[in-house]
């Protein structure tokens, strides 16, 4: 019981995290129908900014710099790279980003080298919030939690609530007539990439320390949290939230219970063959849980996109 | 592809009670409609009378609310759009439907594929095909593109891309053609053109044509269906549908009046 | 454009559709006599696997517009059928090793029938995302399911243990050679008869409008399904040809990397046009095997490199060579060349000493401490003196001042030599 506590605050906050990517992609390609590809770069990208910048001014700073410059530079990428590209059409766009996301993890490579740094959570942080049955959770954790669910909150106030996220949803539906009221579309797109790329930007600050950084995040996090957003179905944010808290879960619990094929095996009445290693079947009987925690995810995709194409909650495709 | 001869007359499509609506407004209100095979007929309605929907509902774009639509005593509820086309029915598109990237000439010959009897076939070279090369010659001469058959279809003017969507729906051979408001945004002496071509490439088929402006269906089409709010009106001759008070009323007064 | 008789003389004659590919044939018997080194057979013969595999992507990528981030995969499991094959003695002394790409072909279309099954319902990103998501799967059960993928040190066989061919038994690196330009020429040929087919031209019709081609009669799925399947079947001879001659497949031939690459390579060369592919595998192959050598920052070069094809030539190199084919056919292009030399030849030179400025500051950044030298361009630089980042700082911006200032000229030229085609 204590332990199933334990693994629901640690998948809680990765499916938060996860989130906070998913989030942003989804909402990019609800507004443009372009899936950015790069989404994950620039969440290393907000991972390295904010080393670089808690090297000088320390770990508040960097969350409060680092998200910005990611997402001033994804507005960049969005003025002079996506809306140049769009009018070859989607596929030239998201092999645009394609592109952009080997640059950009070149770039890092460049810049800070293969090694991963050392960027650390921030000593106030560091001590114990509570214990449950002598597994200490992290203040960092809590705080993470805290962060997404805040941000969650206010894009869901600002979408919802506001009249600028008015526009931005009636945009999404009808930006032809939402231009001819009068409001700049093409810089509402900016804004929503930008702000987007700057919500991975969080989410890099506050991984980073904890899932280390090091110029294979991305790539670690990227293929996931595509695969995060075709479960919720294209475009729909809270399918979004709910791939990404099941995911999160997914993985945490099956990596925690190491459930083994050879038991399931066992009680449905086969016998395991002697000696495993030289059967062709050693590969299925060994199987555990932990090993395929990982690809969970995309086996999951698989299922949803035979039996239900437009993923959990989402009502049109690409 | 002419037509046998003990067809004609035979009821080619019909429209049974046929209803749409889009969340709770209900845009086709009960259709009833049946076209003689070889009849030209034209529906026409003023603007948000719901002949796009119609023309939509008949070749399975949308799925119908109520209602069958039924083309040769074939009912077409749940067909894909492939599986309705290998029926003999083909359709146009009122914002022109072609292949950009591909030649002109490439554009009738795909059109042509099927109905030569090629399926998915990779055991054989297109261009090998007398046949098939000499049948899409034959619709490029008809529809006056023969000197750009070289021409990607993209850059063609606009009449013309008209008058190849035209081609492409005739060339697979089928004999209900439906044609959705072929000369919409056409200036006059365009409009005379495209009418003539419509004529000539549709002689000895059933054409079904929705079209907003009627003085282009009047010397064109057998029968004319008015659609006014999702419902027909009013169905005849040319004359019966022009002499008609209520037709009169609700849509072709003011248009006669410039018309004459 | 009005010449139709030209068209019709065309059809007649095969000649000049058959030239090309005598040309190629010639070219790819003779290379080895020319470049004899082992090194250099190594290169030609990635080269040549990197063709059939760049084809076989761009049957879905140019001809079919379905964009795959997972095709590693169908090349893979070909080349490991094609492993397992080697290692079953049984059944490989009966077969000759040139039949052996065949079982890889089979198994790379038998992959993609079951794949194509559901991915191919849509195309766009629907069919990218899938790709991507079934390409990971695939890549991360090499390391669970071991018995067929061999864990993280893969599996390898020897290709000689097969049947004799006319008592070749493929112990030499040349004999290999011309096996994978038989493979080359066979597929190379099938693929492009294959676009010639009613199924190419109908692929083509649905990359363009699927809509519009289900209305002609053609389902838009299957036809998608059935280039899915060729391709998975072209990739297998690829993958099959990769395992005789490199003898060892591993995870790496499955994953993401893998996969981006051979995109990278079509874009490069060309998705619009049946022979960018193998443009873009012959310069790719070249950019990868000498840059690297030359730099450890070659993939930064050509993601770059990558990144400005989409943006600025998304018709890749052959795309910007078939521009000026109507320049050609008037006979201009000699009316080029003045004005592109004084574009190209100060940017190419420009460029080159910006890439230098960044080897400079990469080395600045990441050399051991003491270690202030470094060569480029056969010459040694102090990294710490102002010298090498002046000089080269003064070339890069001379060169590609000149560059843009002779830029308009250059687009004026390129008018000018194509303005007969609007005229007439």
């Amino acid at each position: 019981m204590d332990l199933i506590a334990v693994n629901i605050i640690d998948g809680l906050v990765t499916g938060l995290l996860l989130f906070m990517l998913s989030a942003g992609l989804t909402l990019i390609f609800s507004m443009m129908g372009v899936l950015n590809f790069a989404h994950a770069s620039f969440y290393m990208l907000g991972a390295y900014f904010a080393y670089q910048i808690s090297i000088y001014l320390g770990f508040w700073m960097g969350l409060l710099i680092a998200p910005i410059l990611v997402g001033v530079l994804g507005a960049g990428v969005e003025r002079y790279g996506l809306r140049r590209v769009h009018q070859y059409g989607h596929v030239p766009e998201l092999i645009f980003t394609f592109g952009l996301a080997l640059l950009i993890e070149e770039v890092v490579q460049f810049v800070w080298g293969k090694n991963q740094m050392p960027y650390e959570t921030p000593e106030i942080l560091q001590f114990t919030a509570f214990a449950i049955a002598g597994n200490s959770i992290p203040a960092y954790k809590v705080f993470m939690i805290f962060i997404s669910v805040t941000i969650f909150i206010g894009l869901l106030y600002v979408l919802t609530r506001t009249r600028i996220g008015m526009i931005i949803q009636a945009a999404l539906s009808y930006p032809k007539t939402v231009e001819a009221l009068g409001h700049n579309v093409p810089f509402i797109f900016m804004g929503v990439f930008g702000v987007g790329t700057a919500l991975a930007g969080v989410a890099g600050v506050i991984a980073g320390p904890v899932l280390s950084t090091f110029p294979g995040m991305a790539f670690v996090l990227g293929s996931i949290v595509f695969v995060t957003i075709v479960i919720g179905g294209l475009g729909s944010l809270w399918g979004a939230l709910v791939a990404s808290l099941l995911i999160g879960w997914l993985t945490t619990f099956a990596k925690s219970y190491n459930l083994r094929m050879e038991d399931l095996l066992t009680t449905l009445g086969f016998n395991k063959p002697e000696p495993i290693w030289d059967s062709a079947w050693q590969d299925l009987w060994t199987l555990t849980s932990p090993q395929v925690a990982d690809i969970l995810p995309y086996i999951l995709m698989v299922l949803i996109l035979v039996f239900r194409p437009y993923g959990l909650f989402g009502k049109r495709d690409a | 592809m002419n037509m046998a001869p003990q067809l004609v007359g035979y009821p080619a499509l019909e429209l049974e009670n046929l209803h749409k609506s889009f969340g709770k407004a209900e845009i086709i209100r009960g259709v009833d409609l049946s076209v003689a095979a070889g009849e030209r007929h034209a529906i026409i309605g003023p603007n948000g009378a719901g002949k796009s929907t119609l023309f939509n509902l008949i070749t399975a774009r949308f799925p119908a609310t109520e209602g069958k639509v039924r083309l040769h005593g074939t009912d077409l509820a749940g067909m894909a759009p492939y599986e309705i086309n290998r029926l003999g029915l083909s359709r146009s598109f009122q914002i022109t439907n072609i292949f950009p990237r591909m030649s002109v000439f490439e554009n009738v010959r795909c059109a042509l594929l099927w109905s030569m009897g090629y399926k998915y076939s990779f055991w054989k070279i297109v261009s090998r095909s007398r046949a098939l090369t000499e049948a899409a010659e034959d619709i490029l001469d008809q529809i006056n593109l023969l000197n750009r058959r070289e021409l990607p279809a993209g850059v063609l003017s606009y009449a013309e891309q008209r008058a190849l969507e035209i081609g492409i729906t005739i060339a697979g051979g089928a004999d209900v053609i439906m044609l959705d408001e072929p000369t919409a945004g056409m200036s006059h002496s365009e409009t005379d053109y495209i009418v003539d071509l419509i004529r000539k490439v549709t002689e000895n088929k059933t054409l079904i044509m929705v079209e907003h402006d009627m003085g282009v269906v009047f010397g064109l089409a057998d029968r004319i269906s008015v659609l006014v709010y999702g419902e027909i009106i009013a169905s005849g001759t040319p004359e019966d549908v022009r002499a008609d008070p209520k037709v009169q009323e609700a849509y072709l007064g003011a248009a006669l009046e410039e018309e004459h | 454009m009005t010449d139709l008789t030209q068209t019709t003389a065309a059809r007649s004659s095969i000649m000049p559709q058959v030239l090309p590919w005598v040309i190629a044939l010639g070219f790819l018997l003779v290379m080895p006599l020319i470049f004899t080194s082992n090194s250099a057979l190594t290169i030609m013969n990635q080269m040549a696997m990197t063709i059939i595999f760049a084809l076989a992507y761009n049957m879905l990528l140019g001809q079919g517009g379905m964009l795959s981030f997972g095709h590693a995969v169908y090349m893979g499991v070909g080349g490991f059928a094609c492993v397992h094959i080697m290692n079953w003695d049984a059944f490989f002394g009966l077969i000759p090793l040139p039949v052996l790409p065949i079982f890889g072909g089979l198994f790379g279309m038998g992959l993609a029938l079951i794949v194509g099954a559901f991915s191919t319902r849509k195309a766009g990103t629907v069919f990218a995302m899938i790709s991507l998501g079934v390409g990971e799967l695939i890549a991360a059960c090499s390391v669970i399911i071991v018995v067929f993928f061999g864990g993280e040190e893969g599996i390898s066989g020897d290709r000689t243990y097969g049947l004799p061919f006319f008592g070749i038994e493929f112990l030499r690196q040349i004999e290999v050679y011309y096996l994978v330009v038989f493979w080359l020429m066979v597929s190379a040929v099938l693929m492009y008869l294959w676009s010639r087919t009613p199924m190419g031209r109908m692929a083509n019709a649905v990359r363009d409008n699927p809509e519009r081609a289900e209305f002609l009669g053609y389902s838009a799925r299957w036809v998608r399904f059935y280039s899915f399947v060729a391709s998975g079947f072209f990739a297998g001879i690829a993958g099959g040809l990769f395992a005789i001659n490199y003898e060892i497949l591993t995870e790496e031939n499955l994953n993401l990397t893998q996969s981006g690459a051979i995109l990278l390579v079509t874009f490069l060369g060309g998705a619009g046009f049946f022979f960018g592919p193998i443009i873009g595998a012959i310069v790719f192959t070249l950019l990868q095997t000498v840059l690297s050598l030359e730099t450890e920052l070659w993939q930064l070069y050509v993601g770059a490199l990558f990144v400005a094809t989409v943006m600025f030539f998304p018709g890749g190199l052959a795309g910007l060579l078939m521009l000026h084919a109507p320049a050609a056919k008037m006979g201009r292009l000699s009316h080029l060349a003045g004005p592109y030399a004084k574009v190209l030849f100060p940017g190419i030179i420009g460029t080159l000493a910006l890439c230098c400025l960044i080897e400079l500051t990469f080395h600045l950044r990441h050399a051991s401490i003491g270690d202030h030298e470094m060569v480029l361009f056969w010459t040694t630089f102090n990294t710490h003196s102002p010298v090498p980042w002046l000089l080269f700082g003064a070339i890069a911006a001379g060169g590609l001042w000149l560059a843009k200032r002779g830029a308009p000229d250059m687009a004026e030229a390129f008018h000018e030599a194509n303005v007969m085609k609007g005229a007439a």
